[in-house]
């Protein structure tokens, strides 16, 4: 039996975390070991999201864990909650998706821009996973360049009646709840976006599985359509209003996953540490090989850099004063780090780099689209050459 | 139902430990501590007692140093009510001291069940348990696999060399937990939220004269190189040989 995932910390980075932070961080570590690792390569093969997890997921307290206990959840800072993110995607990006599609897309939207009345009955229910949701903002023609979107909301005189598709939506088929973007002024207008609460069993609502995904297998991405679905006034948002809204909650999912990448690079430097110790070739440890020892030290010195770079982001964020440039920088650096790890992981295992049974082509695979999802990589460089700049090289 | 349970601050059984310069300690620098493996059984069992009853309190009490606040607070996280460190310069070698400190903190607590571990995994002494038992005038189970409690009387389990015996008596009493007594919870995120917020009462350790002292610490020699005594049937006669007058093994 492999022996159980230590964490990899070069630097004694734990120093520097509270005891509960810790203590948070230990817990999410020891299910993923128990619960996730045992069944992920089998869903990922099958293509599977495996939803028989979610209720201990919900009952440790994995979903919107950074928002307040008055609604049901756990209340942590975002270090503690980044450090969730971290041990998740160190199973998997499918699973880390999910939890932060649920916690920083439907539950945080909902607690920014949503009554009173909504974050009561709402969020307590997604907190313990009785709900599950998803958030419609990217559209077939509409992916980096969410303000173009076509999906519109008009105001009738019970309600709002929508119309329009949403495409790459993480959960779309398993929600019970969606929260949609639309156009609630002309289509030119981009002041009149405004977030919808949706029931997925409202009439004129599909979810379609994207079929022949070769990323994010264990996770569900569905195209979503909305054909006059008439919802209530309840349905509206209150305080949303322009494409800032779910850019604001599109910058707190780009935060955990800064944190969620870093977890699955450790995986993979972790697996070839091991492999490089234990496989023997020409008569030695692959390991004693300079080339291997090149490939582990870039990987060690990178996880490294991107451990510090979230721990100071995380307590920016705490301290309130994070900007989403900042957070742009820490996605775009952590994911395209990850996804090297894993690329050099998987050619240090050799031929058995491929399989399943490891994780390497597993993490590889899905962080493909870790970054492309939440700002492509080019897209944050974009975001920090217009903060360097001043100047806007989008459009 | 009021339980009691007995918990220490040790080495993750998965850290590569060294020892320290003075020869007879642990050098803890960069050593991961846990609760003890086979405490977290008996909080574990005593949070399952609380909640099956619908009432009652969870204490739990660790002799240690400062540090081992975080080990209880652990316990909080799980569910516990209140924890109580006895704290000391170092844990003493004689477990008498350690569990003459315990009895002096329980005794009046009006207790109907007190839980250790049966063993720490750092010292193994297995000696707490049973001489807490014997300090209290308590009647001691150890080593338990199974526990049920009901109208004043224990009945337990306990796994002896080739079969289970099965052991009655009256409450209070000390019962040490064995691995096999259940699944020990994760601390979820409110709990450890939750944890922070419950009473933690520290008091200075007494275990009055320490009778005993460690002097010396070692790591296991390493293990010698494996030799091939030769190839195919012709080497048997030598391997058998070896094996009985050199390994002693046949």
């Amino acid at each position: 039996m492999a022996p159980r995932f230590q964490g990899i910390d070069f630097y004694d980075g734990d120093s520097l975390l509270s005891e509960e932070e810790r203590a948070v961080r230990d817990t999410v570590r020891d299910w993923v070991e128990d619960e996730l690792m045992p069944v992920i390569a089998e869903h990922y093969l099958e293509g599977k999201f495996p939803r028989e997890l979610v209720p201990r997921m919900a009952e440790l307290g994995f979903f919107g864990a950074n928002l307040p206990e008055e609604y049901g959840c756990a209340g942590l800072n975002n270090v503690a909650y980044g450090l969730i993110m971290q041990e998740l995607e160190r199973g998997d990006s499918g699973v880390r998706s999910f939890a932060s599609v649920q916690g920083a897309l439907v539950m945080y939207p909902i607690y920014a821009f949503g009554s009173e009345e909504q974050k009561k009955r709402y969020l307590p229910a997604l907190a313990s996973g009785e709900l599950i949701g998803c958030f419609g903002l990217t559209e077939p023609d509409y992916g980096s360049n969410p303000g173009g979107m076509i999906t519109v909301a008009r105001e009738t005189a019970d309600g709002w009646v929508l119309n329009g598709a949403k495409m790459w939506i993480t959960n779309g088929s398993t929600a019970q709840l969606a929260i949609v973007w639309a156009k609630t002024g002309p289509i030119e207008d981009v002041s009149s976006i405004r977030g919808f609460i949706v029931p997925t069993d409202a009439k004129g609502f599909t979810a379609k599985d994207q079929k022949g995904k070769l990323s994010l297998r264990a996770s569900d991405t569905s195209e979503l359509v909305l054909e006059d679905v008439h919802v209530g006034k309840d349905a509206l948002l209150p305080r949303s209003g322009g494409i800032k809204s779910p850019l604001m909650c599109l910058t707190q999912a780009r935060y955990g996953i800064a944190w969620g990448a870093i977890g699955a690079a450790m995986a993979c430097y972790d697996e070839a540490v091991s492999y490089a110790k234990n496989r023997v070739m020409f008569g030695k440890p692959i390991g004693a090989f300079q080339i291997q020892q090149v490939r582990l030290a870039e990987m060690l010195t990178e996880i490294t850099k991107a451990q510090l770079l979230c721990l100071q982001l995380g307590r920016l964020k705490d301290r309130g004063t994070v900007t989403p440039q900042q957070v742009s920088l820490a996605k775009r650096n952590n994911v395209d780090m990850a996804t090297e790890c894993a690329r050099e992981a998987r050619r240090l295992l050799g031929a058995n780099g491929i399989l399943a049974e490891y994780q390497a082509m597993r993490h590889l695979a899905n962080l493909e689209s870790v970054y492309t999802y939440e700002g492509t990589h080019d897209v944050h460089s974009l975001i920090l050459g217009q903060e360097i700049t001043g100047l806007s090289a989008f459009g | 139902m009021k339980i009691a349970v007995c918990i220490k601050r040790v080495p993750d059984s998965e850290t590569r430990v060294k020892v320290a310069n003075d020869g007879r300690s642990l050098d803890e620098a960069g050593v991961k501590f846990i609760l003890n493996p086979y405490d977290e059984f008996a909080v574990e069992e005593a949070l399952r007692r609380k909640e099956a009853a619908g009432a009652g309190e969870v204490a739990v009490i660790a002799v240690g140093t400062a540090a081992s606040q975080e080990t209880i607070r652990t316990a909080l996280a799980m569910g516990a009510d209140r924890g109580v460190l006895l704290q000391a310069d170092a844990v003493p070698a004689d477990g008498l001291a350690v569990a003459r400190a315990l009895a002096a903190e329980l005794q009046d607590g009006g207790y109907d069940l007190i839980l250790c571990g049966k063993m720490a995994i750092d010292d193994q002494s297995y000696q707490v348990g049973p001489m807490l038992a014997e300090r209290l005038g308590l009647p001691c189970v150890t080593a338990v696999t199974t526990l049920s409690l009901e109208g004043g009387k224990g009945v337990a389990e306990r796994e002896i060399e080739g079969g289970v015996e099965v052991v009655e008596f009256p409450l209070p009493a000390v019962v040490t937990a064995d691995k096999g007594l259940n699944e020990p919870r994760y601390p979820a995120l409110k709990g450890i939220m939750a944890a922070k917020k419950k009473p933690l009462a520290v008091k200075p350790f007494d275990g009055g004269t320490v009778g005993v002292a460690v002097t010396g610490m070692g790591l296991p020699a390493e293990r010698q190189e494996g030799r091939i005594v030769g190839e195919g049937a012709a080497a048997v006669p030598e391997l058998v040989r070896l094996l009985r007058e050199e390994a002693k093994v046949l």
